[in-house]
């Protein structure tokens, strides 16, 4: 990283894979990942943190990568939507997000589907009321809830 | 997002030595500086990650329990040591933010969030908070949200930490290190009022750093709980809030902490309501006679009247709660 501060060097593991990436001090890991690594899966919603829309998993745990700068990654591990099932497959979640019509526009559904693989990761669907509260960082629109709180309840069974 | 240089200092003296620097800040968790950022309503020229130097562990500490400013909010309020002996501080943190942002925002960070008062947010309009001298759109505009402790003509902006106020009650102290060595500040003193200088939240200063939050053994003696009243049942500030930490003896209280959020330009303990439950069981008159006295003092403005009744009723139920769960597991 050079001394002046303005453009780092970095290095994210992004899906299993090392990438190296020149980015300016105030990058955001959603720009990083979006304009610079063109992984357009992972979607810019209010850029606030409000949404959920960017979700994406950081060493394991889920973060709005809106709001967490490309160089605090530096060195760490990064999941997005496009890493979550091997090539040619669906998630558990995925698959139930379709099977139970979770969406509408569909513009939500990639942080919907990042938070809901890091909901049944952290134990926390064992109910409909839990579900809710574990997925209220993430704002659908359309107001697909019912079916999604459904999804995440049926992938979780399935998953168990 | 407006550009600003990163830095990742090695060790405190040279963050330290950053920090002092014009238009630099400190940066950990980022939830709020970049929200913040995004909105123009702070325009650093360097941001200073203090991660690597803020620890976050969570440890038992002179009968009492450290834990460090870098510990994420998740983290405390998963961890048994949290759980088992300030369970008021795990709900407050539970009934924060969201998951991601919990995953992501820092113990220290928390403290020095920054008001969501919605001229403090607006750079459209006056705010002595953002732009000092320019007046307060709050007090004679839309200030429902706003504080009825603790303002002045200049400022009314609430504190919306829930974490601080559970630390209130818990009568935590707050770890502050610069060159210059540690220091320890009461939690009840770390807040300043806005009286003359709204833009000067707490009593830090330049370049100084939150290493650790300190809760004391004889807070973990007591029982505590955290409730949360809020405009939707999850992800969403305060309006009002309450933190009980409670030792009973022989069926009546020995010792009380109430503090109260949403309503304070910092967090606010009630100096008439704990005296008027010492001493006493709690029965449903006492609970009722102590609540009525929440308010007193308060001051309010023409959109946060209805806090006065809110916040009664919102010690009400708290103590109410508590007593149910002391009659149960006493």
């Amino acid at each position: 990283m050079p001394e002046d501060g303005r453009a780092l060097e970095i290095e994210l593991r992004v899906n299993g894979q090392s990438r190296r990436l020149g980015v300016e001090g105030s990058t955001t890991l959603l720009d990083a990942l979006r304009d610079r690594l063109h992984l357009t899966g992972t979607k810019k919603g209010c850029d606030l943190g409000q949404c959920g829309a960017c979700t994406v998993l950081l060493d394991g745990q889920r973060v709005v990568s809106c709001l967490t700068l490309a160089a605090q990654a530096d060195g760490r591990d990064v999941i997005t939507i496009e890493g979550i099932a091997p090539e040619g497959q669906l998630h558990p979640v995925q698959a139930a997000f379709i099977e139970h019509d979770a969406f509408q526009c569909g513009y939500c559904t990639p942080g919907q589907i990042m938070s809901a693989v890091a909901l049944i990761q952290e134990g926390r669907a064992t109910s409909d009321e839990e579900i809710r509260e574990h997925m209220s960082g993430n704002l659908c629109r359309c107001g697909a809830y019912t079916n999604i709180v459904a999804a995440v309840r049926d992938a979780a069974a399935k998953m168990a | 997002m407006a550009l600003f240089r990163y830095h990742r200092p090695g060790d405190l003296s040279e963050a330290h030595a950053r920090a002092v620097t014009p238009g630099a800040m400190y940066i950990a968790g980022g939830t709020d500086l970049l929200q913040l950022v995004q909105e123009r309503v702070t325009q650093p020229a360097e941001v200073i990650d203090v991660n690597r130097l803020a620890p976050p562990e969570i440890e038992t500490s002179e009968g009492g329990v450290r834990i460090g400013a870098g510990a994420k909010l998740n983290a405390m309020a998963a961890h048994p040591l949290v759980r088992e002996r300030y369970p008021v501080v795990a709900e407050a943190l539970m009934g924060s933010a969201s998951p991601q942002v919990r995953n992501m925002a820092t113990a220290g960070g928390n403290l020095l969030q920054r008001t969501r008062c919605l001229y403090f947010r607006d750079v459209a309009t006056p705010c002595n908070k953002r732009q000092p001298g320019s007046g307060c759109s709050a007090w004679d505009g839309q200030n429902r949200q706003n504080a009825i402790f603790g303002g002045s003509p200049t400022c009314i902006a609430v504190q919306p930490s829930d974490f601080a106020v559970a630390l209130l009650a818990c009568d935590a102290e707050i770890v502050l290190a610069s060159p210059g060595g540690e220091r320890r500040v009461p939690m009840a003193d770390f807040h300043r009022l806005p009286i003359e200088a709204p833009e000067i939240e707490t009593v830090m200063e330049p370049g100084e750093l939150i290493t650790a939050i300190e809760l004391p053994d004889r807070a973990a003696q007591r029982r505590s709980r955290y409730l949360k009243v809020r405009d939707r049942a999850s992800f969403e500030w305060a309006v009002t809030s309450c933190a009980l930490s409670i030792r009973m003896e022989g069926g009546a209280v020995s010792e009380a902490r109430v503090a109260v959020g949403g309503v304070g330009t910092k967090p606010w303990r009630l100096p008439n309501v704990e005296p008027a439950i010492v001493g006493q069981a709690l029965t449903e008159q006492v609970i009722t006679s102590a609540a009525e006295r929440a308010a007193e003092g308060a001051e309010p403005r023409q959109h946060n009247a209805f806090k006065v009744p809110l916040l009664v009723g919102t010690v009400r139920k708290a103590l109410r709660e508590f007593a149910q769960m002391e009659a149960v597991q006493p």
